[in-house]
């Protein structure tokens, strides 16, 4: 113990003493010494533990020159002069001669006194204060890392943080174009990074404004884009920016005047770029994200824009997410839209035309799913030893393959479904053999209808698109995600407007469709044979668990009732109950409008 | 250090050999300290002179007539009521006088039968010597009795077999004896010079210690010279005062039985000599109940010591009448409000009427009369109060940070007004800084040149009379020549305490930004200081190790609270104003009765300095937090440990109950304040009768359940803590950039 003891006590040797007392010129016997290094070893050991009471006292974890000399003064001992710095002060070995000293250089005072640059004067202490809050559940609510101390940057830092985030958030268009592409390439704003982040969490306090929230998107893709900025876990926080702007009901969507689905596009898109570029960083982040996805998509009590962004944001991450979150959550969902959609009382005009943002949305995403799923199939088949391993990661939890899932999709979105791929040469081109072949079988329906219908089809699609040219879409003019301008050339661009009208060129036409039911007979997907013979057992499910929701039940009770015909009837069934779809967001009249317009083609 | 005065002292040692002395002693100490006229001296003020504080007393007279101030031999010796004595008759009969008295002590087994001889030469020698090393060969004359320095360390490890032998269920109790006789037995060896035997002694059975003592056998293990004993005061006090062991009958007599047939003499004595064995009959202590109470310097407090009645209830709020220009606030805002006000006020006043059992007399301290500015504050509390949001686990507070920034580590006192208006820091550079929190600017009153000119009879006379060209957001005070330890405000923020590392506590007119007193009489560094809640008492602690109870109209203290065995760290006025607690480094918490000075209550079981204390609310609760991390929950009424919070991992600066009492908030240096279920932990508390009796509690493990939430700060360490009146959380620390 003792031993242990001493190694964890400074021990000033009694050859240390002799040296001391020979510098001013006393010979110490090797007997005094002894005692002498002993007595000072204790008394050291007493003013230490005597100065360590001051330092609790000032409330400080580090033992300061300062309180140590305080308790020598209370016990009457002459203090330390000259050490009071708050630096470290060096202590240096002496290689000859086994000496330790501290480091103690000569200061020319002339040189000090003359000097220029004088020192600054400690700036004044003073009070900030800062609010933060707790959660029913005692977190602490999330909250941008607030800059402790803008001081400690230099001066030109600064200065570029508060031109950058003028300009940005400025008014001048230009302006704030200069200042994303200095952003997206300047090599030494590296420190500048938090307060940027910082600055792009404010996203939640601007809400209300398309415009800003715009500008803070930019900003992030601008961060994200440079090559020099190491994100880090900065990432995590622009993904819950982007993440805010794409789920959250906005406060700008109250007016719908406000354009906040291309905000939302804009953010879904940035989103699959970050996870794109900076897979390495938010790979922890992907689950995360298709579960808060999911749960917005189920939640029938968020707002059908917040629905919307779930859906694009899951678009945005890929077919995967969409095939396993969103397809086999849409049976559910679907029931719920279909109430809305069905709903044509003048109230509900506006919850209408956000469901069919949303169905144009869901259906951008199935098609790109049955695509991709193809392709990859095709790829797989082709190249055997390059496909198959990518099949094998997503044929282990889904079984369902790729004419069912399209047999599915189909009875919910019928005849807009087969046009989209319609107007898809590239996949469109293969030959359609019989359904019971694997691999070629799920091809089929997408190339069987465009064979016998685009004849029919199409001047459909440019009619709609002469009724109303893009004003019910949003225009979208930001750049696709590598992923998907790489697989859909030329295609992104006029998606989701060309989605809504082909969609409303299918309401139109299913309206007289549905009172008149022998036109549906020429579709020629009804001849598409079903993998399986009754239709799939979800719907009465879903049937049964939306009778509570918030949406209309009653037509639930209708249009679910019927049970044993849906057995017989063929899946479309559903697709008749689709009359309207990628109706505008404006009045009613309008849509009578195009209703007759519709007309003159047909 | 030097040797802190010996009258505190020595009086330590009677309240810890006496204490039933001490509670009926009343009579004799309000001749000193309790009269109302104030006591002049620290000797005094403590309580009657016995035995060891008598020789004290034979030596400052000794000294005096040595220094021929014969006048002052009198008038000392007609205070203490000696008689006349002679020196070397007092001296040798020092001993018999003890015997005497100790014969008239119920229990028998203090009586000093092993005081012997051996003592009595080793005083005659001191005689000649001076003053200080009397005191200091009393003191440790007991150690004198020399057994054989090698056989040590077989009757340590005998003991030891013995108790690991025994049943579990007095092991544990007997375990307790380790550590005191450990020590005694090492400072008996260094006493007596066997360096070398203390050694071996410390390295073999230095590690069987509890981990909670480390701090001290640091301390010990350093200490190998005679010589070094006389300096260290810690030690001293070990050896002053008994070293107090709860045990019970069954475990006593295993114990006693063994060491009579073992004839080991040498731990017989030390226990005989040092130990203060307090048994009780009952099941014996479980090792939790035990440590949860052990850990003080000097063991665990006596049971009858907390026996003391204490009326902790909250004092009847004086009935105030509406003033008028609030009744026509009212009624401009609507006609029919005034009289439901009234009305409310009428059915609260007649709540606070009903006399709470448990609360003093109302005029038990004198207290200072209501001012009008007093009825006013009141006024704007109690409508402050209406808006207040009643917190719980459902409902935390938000929190509301205020960094002290280039503060270069030197921030080390920060208080808030009750109103939460002005905040004021205290610095390690010797100042004291104020800061006004609302937009309401500090302003001095003009000079007496200045005031002169102005009309007193006009109606904004209090406004007229404020220096607008000195309105600034924040001042500065200047005077202390030593670190800021600590700050309080009065209650009616026209005064601000300071008390600084000079041994002076400082008053501070925020009218006029000036000192106005400085208080001199701890001559150490007064590392705290608290206003009463009712103003103008305020209490003081400091390195000398007792707290001083001062009004802010008297240059010297009212009462002097000795008996804690090491520095004062921490004091805080009961909200009846009728007792004080104070947390020391001796790692105890006391409590004292402000009217008569007693000690009414000793807590034990923190495992570190206290740093923290705080009431609750009703004033039936008291919290501590010490550097252990932990925060402990006291009932006063019982004098019992309630609870145990868990949670931080550095020292507890700052507690604070939130205003209704359910939310206890804790600030720490390691950079967090975390909120504790206080209603939960005062509910969850099974006291039965006998728990209620014997103070063996056991307490339940359930820090996690009890903590609701925790702010992290960056890097500021949480100096203080403070509830607005409507419950938002205020915390204030210093930003430290390393």
């Amino acid at each position: 113990m003792t031993e242990r003891e001493e190694r964890r006590f400074a021990e000033v040797p009694r050859e240390s003493i002799k040296l001391m007392a020979e510098s001013t010129g006393v010979e110490l016997s090797e007997e005094v010494a002894a005692l002498l290094a002993e007595d000072v070893c204790y008394r050291l050991r007493e003013a230490t533990q005597n100065s360590s009471q001051f330092m609790r006292h000032a409330k400080r974890r580090k033992l300061s020159v300062e309180d140590f000399n305080r308790a020598l003064r209370w016990s009457n001992t002459e203090t330390v002069c000259g050490y009071g710095a708050q630096d470290a002060l060096p202590f240096r070995p002496l290689k000859e001669g086994e000496l330790f000293f501290v480091e103690d250089r000569e200061i020319n005072l002339v040189e000090l006194a003359l000097a220029t640059n004088i020192p600054k004067g400690c700036a004044e202490t003073m009070v900030r204060v800062h609010v933060s809050y707790l959660d029913g559940k005692g977190n602490l609510e999330p909250q941008g890392t607030v800059p402790t101390a803008v001081q400690s940057l230099s001066e030109d830092l600064l200065k570029y943080y508060q031109q950058i985030t003028r300009a940005i958030l400025g008014e001048d268009p230009h302006l704030m174009k200069v200042a994303l592409i200095d952003l997206q390439s300047n090599s030494k704003i590296a420190a500048l990074l938090p307060y940027f982040v910082y600055v792009i969490s404010g996203v939640k306090s601007v809400s209300h404004d398309l415009d800003q929230l715009n500008r803070l998107l930019h900003m992030v893709k601008s961060l994200v884009q440079n090559p020099y900025l190491y994100l880090g876990s900065y990432v995590r926080s622009l993904v819950s920016s982007v993440m805010y702007c794409i789920l959250e009901p906005l406060a700008a969507s109250i007016n719908p005047l406000n354009d906040h689905w291309t905000l939302r596009d804009y953010a879904a898109l940035l989103l699959s770029h970050i996870f794109w570029t900076h897979g390495d960083l938010v790979s922890g982040l992907y689950h995360q994200i298709l579960l808060s996805l999911q749960k917005v998509l189920s939640d029938p009590v968020r707002p059908l824009c917040s629905h919307y962004g779930a859906v694009v944001g899951l678009h945005a991450l890929g077919w995967k997410a969409v095939e396993r979150v969103l397809y086999p959550h849409l049976p559910a969902y679907w029931a719920n839209l279909q109430a809305v959609l069905d709903d044509y009382s003048v109230s509900n005009a506006q919850v209408k035309a956000d469901g069919h943002k949303v169905y144009g949305a869901i259906l951008v995403a199935v098609e790109r799913l049955l695509k991709m799923k193809a392709l990859s199939l095709t790829l797989a088949a082709e190249g055997s030893s390059a496909g198959l391993p990518a099949g094998c990661q997503w044929e282990e939890w889904t079984p369902v393959s790729l004419p069912a899932m399209y047999c599915e999709l189909y009875s919910f979105f019928g005849d807009s479904l087969a046009v989209r791929f319609s107007t898809d040469p590239p996949l469109g081109g293969a030959p359609p053999p019989g359904p019971c072949q694997p691999l070629e079988g799920r091809k089929e329906p997408a190339s069987s209808a465009p064979n016998l219908e685009n004849t029919r089809k199409m001047p459909q699609l440019t009619a709609s698109m002469n009724i109303s040219p893009r004003q019910d879409g949003s225009p979208r003019m930001e750049p696709q995600p590598p992923s998907l301008a790489a697989t859909v050339p030329g295609r992104s661009l006029s998606r989701s407007s060309s989605s809504s009208s082909v969609s409303r060129s299918r309401s139109s036409s299913s309206r007289p469709g549905r009172s008149t039911s022998q036109s549906r007979d020429i579709f020629p997907k009804s001849r598409f044979p079903l993998p399986q013979a009754g239709p799939p057992a979800f719907s009465f499910i879903i049937g049964g668990r939306q009778m509570g929701r918030r949406c209309l039940g009653r037509r639930f009770q209708t249009s679910f009732t019927p049970t044993p015909p849906l057995t017989t009837l063929p899946p479309r069934a559903y697709a008749h109950k689709l009359p309207v779809i990628g109706r505008v967001s404006k009045p009613v009249r309008r849509w009578t409008c195009s209703h007759y317009s519709l007309h003159l083609p047909l | 250090m030097a040797a802190v005065q010996d009258g505190p002292m020595e009086l330590d040692t009677e309240k810890e050999t006496k204490p039933e002395i001490l509670s009926d002693g009343t009579s004799k100490l309000s001749g000193n300290a309790a009269s109302g006229t104030l006591s002049s001296s620290p000797l005094t003020a403590g309580g009657a002179p016995k035995q060891e504080d008598q020789q004290t007393l034979i030596a400052v007279l000794q000294f005096l007539r040595r220094n021929k101030l014969s006048e002052s031999v009198e008038i000392l010796r007609r205070e203490a009521g000696l008689e006349d004595q002679e020196d070397s008759q007092t001296l040798d009969g020092s001993g018999g006088g003890k015997g005497d008295r100790d014969g008239g002590e119920a229990n028998s087994l203090l009586s000093r039968v092993s005081i012997t001889s051996a003592a009595a030469p080793q005083i005659i020698l001191s005689t000649s010597v001076t003053n200080e090393q009397l005191d200091v060969s009393v003191v440790l004359s007991a150690y004198s009795q020399q057994g054989d320095p090698s056989l040590y360390q077989v009757y340590y490890s005998g003991l030891k077999n013995f108790i690991e032998s025994v049943l579990d269920c007095h092991r544990a109790e007997l375990s307790q004896l380790f550590y005191p006789l450990f020590v005694h037995m090492y400072l008996e060896l260094v006493y007596n010079n066997h360096e070398n035997e203390a050694k071996a002694f410390f390295e073999k059975f230095g590690g069987d210690q509890e981990c909670y003592y480390q701090d001290d056998l640091r301390v010990l293990c350093g200490l190998t010279k005679k010589e070094h004993l006389k300096g260290n005061e810690v030690l001293l006090d070990f050896r002053t005062s008994r070293f107090v062991l709860r045990i019970s009958r069954d475990s006593y007599q295993l114990l006693k039985r063994h060491l009579q047939e073992r004839h080991n003499n040498q731990i017989w004595n030390i226990i005989q000599e040092h130990l203060y064995i307090d048994i009780f009959d009952g099941m014996p202590r479980s090792k939790s109940q035990i440590d949860s109470m052990s850990g003080s310097f000097a063991g665990e407090a006596r049971r009858e010591v907390n026996k003391v009645k204490v009326f902790h209830g909250l004092l009847k709020e004086p009935e105030i009448e509406v003033p008028l220009d609030d009744e026509e606030d009212e009624a401009e805002n609507e006609e029919g409000k005034p009289k439901k006000k009234k009305t409310k006020k009428d059915s609260m006043g007649s709540k606070s009427k009903k006399q709470d059992p448990n609360a003093p007399q109302q005029n038990r301290i004198p207290l200072p009369e209501l001012k009008d500015s007093d009825k006013l504050d009141k006024i704007m509390y109690m409508k402050e109060s209406t808006k207040r949001i009643r917190l719980g686990p459902e409902n935390l507070p938000s929190i509301c940070f205020y960094s002290f920034l280039n503060a270069y580590q030197g921030l080390t006192a920060v208080d808030f007004t009750d109103d939460s208006s002005l905040l004021a820091g205290g610095f390690a550079d010797s100042t004291v800084r104020i800061w006004s929190v609302t937009p309401k600017k500090l302003r001095k009153v003009k000079s007496a040149g200045e005031l002169n000119l102005i009309d007193k009879e006009s109606d904004d006379v209090l406004e007229r009379i404020m220096d607008e060209k000195t309105a600034s957001e924040s001042k500065i005070l200047c005077g202390h020549s030593g670190p800021v330890y600590s700050v309080s405000f009065s209650p009616d923020r026209n005064y601000l305490l300071s008390s600084s590392e000079d041994g002076t506590v400082r008053l501070w007119s925020l009218q006029t930004f000036t000192c106005l007193v400085g208080y001199k009489g701890h001559n150490y560094p007064v590392w705290d200081t608290h206003f009463s809640p009712f103003g103008y008492y305020f209490v003081s602690g400091g390195h000398d190790r007792v707290a001083r109870l001062w009004a802010t109209d008297h240059y010297q203290p009212l009462r002097i609270f000795a008996g804690h065995l090491a520095d004062v760290t921490c004091t805080r006025f009961h909200p009846n104003s009728n007792y004080v607690a104070t947390g020391s480094t001796d790692r105890t918490i006391r409590l004292w009765d402000v009217l008569n000075g007693n000690c009414v209550r000793i807590f034990t079981g923190h495992k570190g300095p206290v740093h923290s204390l705080a009431f609750s609310p009703n004033g039936k609760f008291l919290a501590s937090g010490s550097t252990d991390g932990r925060v402990l929950l006291w009932d006063i009424g019982h004098g019992l440990m309630i609870g145990e919070l868990k949670g931080h991992t550095d020292t507890i600066y700052a507690l604070k109950f939130s205003r209704d009492g359910e939310i206890l908030a804790s600030g720490s240096m390691d950079n967090t304040v975390r909120l504790w279920d206080s209603t939960k932990a005062f509910d969850d508390v099974e006291t039965d009768d006998f728990t209620a009796a014997t103070g063996h509690i056991h307490l339940p493990d359930n820090s996690q359940e009890l903590l609701l939430g925790t702010y992290h700060s960056k890097s500021t360490p949480v100096t203080h803590l403070h509830f607005t009146r409507r419950n938002l959380l205020l915390a204030a620390g210093g930003y430290s950039s390393q």
